[in-house]
């Protein structure tokens, strides 16, 4: 059977978010760290791992333009070595909850019955029980590595996704196009695959871009408190927790922590001009309506 | 009422639920819980690790295992922490009231401030003081808070010697007697407004840190669900009709708006208890937070029990009356 053509439709106009000026700031800094990330070893900077115990606490200078820290590591070959251990972790992080949250959703709420209760008291579950402790008891228990930290926060994090597609599947099912796919002989996977999560697919996406700068700061933070990144991988929440332990030594913690900062208001312009070009109420926003 | 006694059931549910996640949780853990407890050397002697998995009910299979959690925790019963080596009971008495009055602390700036911004933001839509707003509610749940506490500490405490340094109470001053373990309560129940306004300097800045993404959050939302309201044609008809600006706000906008605003709340309670934990690790709080990162890092099961449930028992308390509220307000909501 062809494709009914209303589903090839592209999801409405996001495009429009890319005008506002605040989410090209974002896709810029965000390109910039991307840049980074790809071209660092090429830079004229410091080796990241390489102590000079002579040199180290030293304020910022022209030889190190963001200081030294306590085992005379270059922090700014740090900073910027650091974008490679929290980028495509945080994606990975991002794209395996949205992967596991969206399919056990969509099967929640195609199936319905059993399937639907059993995904969803489990997601009930997580949700009821504290996100950071959760984390923190799983990271532990895998022992402190950042892919121990991220397959902890995957545990923590799919509920709120297989939430948000079970109900878009739900509003999605009733449809009449795909009654008609159905009755055309569509099984169920078959269905669903083509005819109803194409149609769910934006708000799915733009629920991830939203979630980016979070998984960021919890895998982050998850790094400070010793759970993630082990020494010496330059990571950023690491080397905030550095900072703690020399406070007069203020670059410490500042310049990784402004990297975090940076890349998760990124995401969250980026996020917000694409929910907002989505979702028509809060799309008047943008031309500036009335009252 | 039927719609209390749902509410209520739904609650109690999910609170079992949480004593079966922290249960099956310790048990799934690869982690070797006896080696934590006991010490990589006598761990090592199989006749003493049998005799602690008798003394600690883990010979037996763990169905009967939970159930003997359960009933001990009827009893009020939460075992004994590895670490501390006090009743997690006791320990969690301690570190409850710690958290709590920094929580508080953190919601009420986080309300009060937020919600101000957020109707100056909707009022003036669009203008240069919204966008402003709007940007420091962007920055406000993307600053890492561990980073914030770092910062403020260093800034407000090291350099410019503005607030005390970490802790509850300066050193020189001994804990209020214990009422409630709110130290600022406590002191003004004992009658020493000295050791309150300590208690309380100690607080503001770990405080604030705390509600700076609360803060962000809410702005966002109760900003959009104050248009929202604003777009409305009763609000509309309530300003042609030339109610003053002031009874507008508050009959008007804020009733229509406090729904969603304390859905936000309920939620902004998780967010809060991931920055207590990151918080009182700086700022050497002693709360839930640092005890459960403790418990975490050296897999003291009884100990992150503990605090699974007392965190998800108020998680689940606070929701619940959240809802109740929103039923009290919103008489749709209770057919449903």
């Amino acid at each position: 059977m062809t494709a009914v053509p209303l589903r090839r439709r592209r999801a409405p106009s996001l495009p429009v978010a890319w005008r506002r000026p605040a989410a090209l700031a974002g896709a810029l800094v965000l390109l910039a760290w991307v840049v980074v990330a790809l071209i660092v070893p090429l830079l004229p900077l410091e080796d990241p791992l390489r102590q000079s115990v002579g040199a180290a606490f030293q304020a910022p200078s022209a030889a190190h333009l963001f200081g030294t820290d306590q085992l005379g590591r270059d922090v700014l070959s740090r900073t910027l070595w650091g974008v490679r251990s929290s980028l495509p972790l945080a994606v990975a992080l991002v794209a395996g909850s949205l992967v596991i949250g969206s399919v056990l959703g969509a099967l929640a709420g195609y199936l319905g019955g059993v399937v639907d209760e059993v995904i969803m008291r489990v997601a009930d579950l997580v949700f009821a029980f504290p996100t950071i402790i959760l984390a923190m008891v799983v990271a532990a228990a895998l022992g402190p590595s950042l892919v121990n930290a991220v397959i902890a926060l995957l545990i923590v994090s799919w509920p709120n996704y297989a939430r948000v597609m079970r109900a878009l599947v739900l509003g999605a099912r009733g449809q009449e196009y795909v009654i008609a796919g159905r009755l055309l002989g569509a099984g169920p996977l078959t269905s669903l695959r083509r005819d109803v999560l194409p149609n769910v697919s934006a708000p799915m996406l733009v629920l991830a871009m939203l979630d980016f700068g979070n998984q960021i700061l919890l895998l982050a933070g998850l790094s400070f408190l010793g759970l993630g990144a082990v020494p010496p991988t330059p990571e950023w929440g690491s080397m905030v927790a550095d900072g703690v332990v020399q406070f007069s030594s203020w670059w410490l913690a500042t310049f990784p922590g402004l990297a975090i900062f940076s890349v998760v208001v990124a995401f969250n312009l980026i996020g917000d001009s694409l929910r907002d070009a989505l979702d028509p109420r809060t799309a008047g926003a943008v031309q500036g309506s009335s009252i | 009422m039927r719609y209390l006694a749902i509410r209520l059931g739904l609650s109690a549910v999910l609170l079992v639920g949480v004593t079966i996640i922290t249960f099956v949780l310790t048990n799934l853990v690869p982690g070797d819980p006896i080696t934590a407890a006991l010490g990589e050397r006598a761990a090592g002697d199989p006749k003493i690790v049998a005799a602690y998995r008798e003394a600690q009910g883990l010979d037996k299979p763990p169905v009967v295992q939970y159930f003997v959690y359960l009933g001990n925790l009827l009893h009020g019963d939460l075992g004994t922490s590895i670490g501390t080596r006090n009743p997690v009971v006791q320990d969690l008495a301690y570190a409850f009231p710690a958290t709590a009055e920094l929580a508080v602390f953190a919601i009420l700036v986080a309300v009060v401030i937020g919600l101000t911004l957020a109707l100056v933001a909707a009022l003036r839509r669009n203008r240069l003081s919204d966008q402003l707003i709007r940007a420091v509610s962007v920055v406000g749940i993307s600053v890492p808070t561990f980073w914030l506490a770092v910062a403020a500490y260093f800034l407000f405490f090291f350099v410019l010697h503005w607030t005390p340094g970490s802790g509850r109470l300066s050193a020189f001053y001994d804990a209020p007697p214990r009422v409630t373990g709110l130290f600022t309560v406590d002191a003004l129940l004992a009658g020493q407004p000295d050791v309150a306004g300590d208690a309380l300097a100690h607080l503001v800045l770990p405080g604030m840190v705390l509600a700076v993404y609360t803060l962000g959050l809410l702005v966002r939302f109760a900003r959009s669900s104050i248009l929202d309201v604003l777009n409305q044609d009763y609000v509309r008809a309530a300003r042609a009709k030339g109610l003053p600006g002031r009874r507008v706000i508050t009959a008007y906008l804020l009733r229509g708006a406090l729904l969603p605003i304390l859905t936000i709340v309920g939620l902004a309670f998780g967010s809060l208890l991931s920055g207590a934990v990151l918080t009182e690790q700086v700022f050497a709080w002693g709360g839930i937070g640092q005890y459960a990162y403790r418990a975490s890092t050296a897999l003291d099961l009884p100990s992150i029990m503990g605090v699974g449930l007392i965190v998800g028992a108020v998680y689940i308390t606070v929701n619940f009356v959240i809802d109740v509220v929103y039923g009290f307000v919103d008489p749709r909501v209770r057919v449903g």
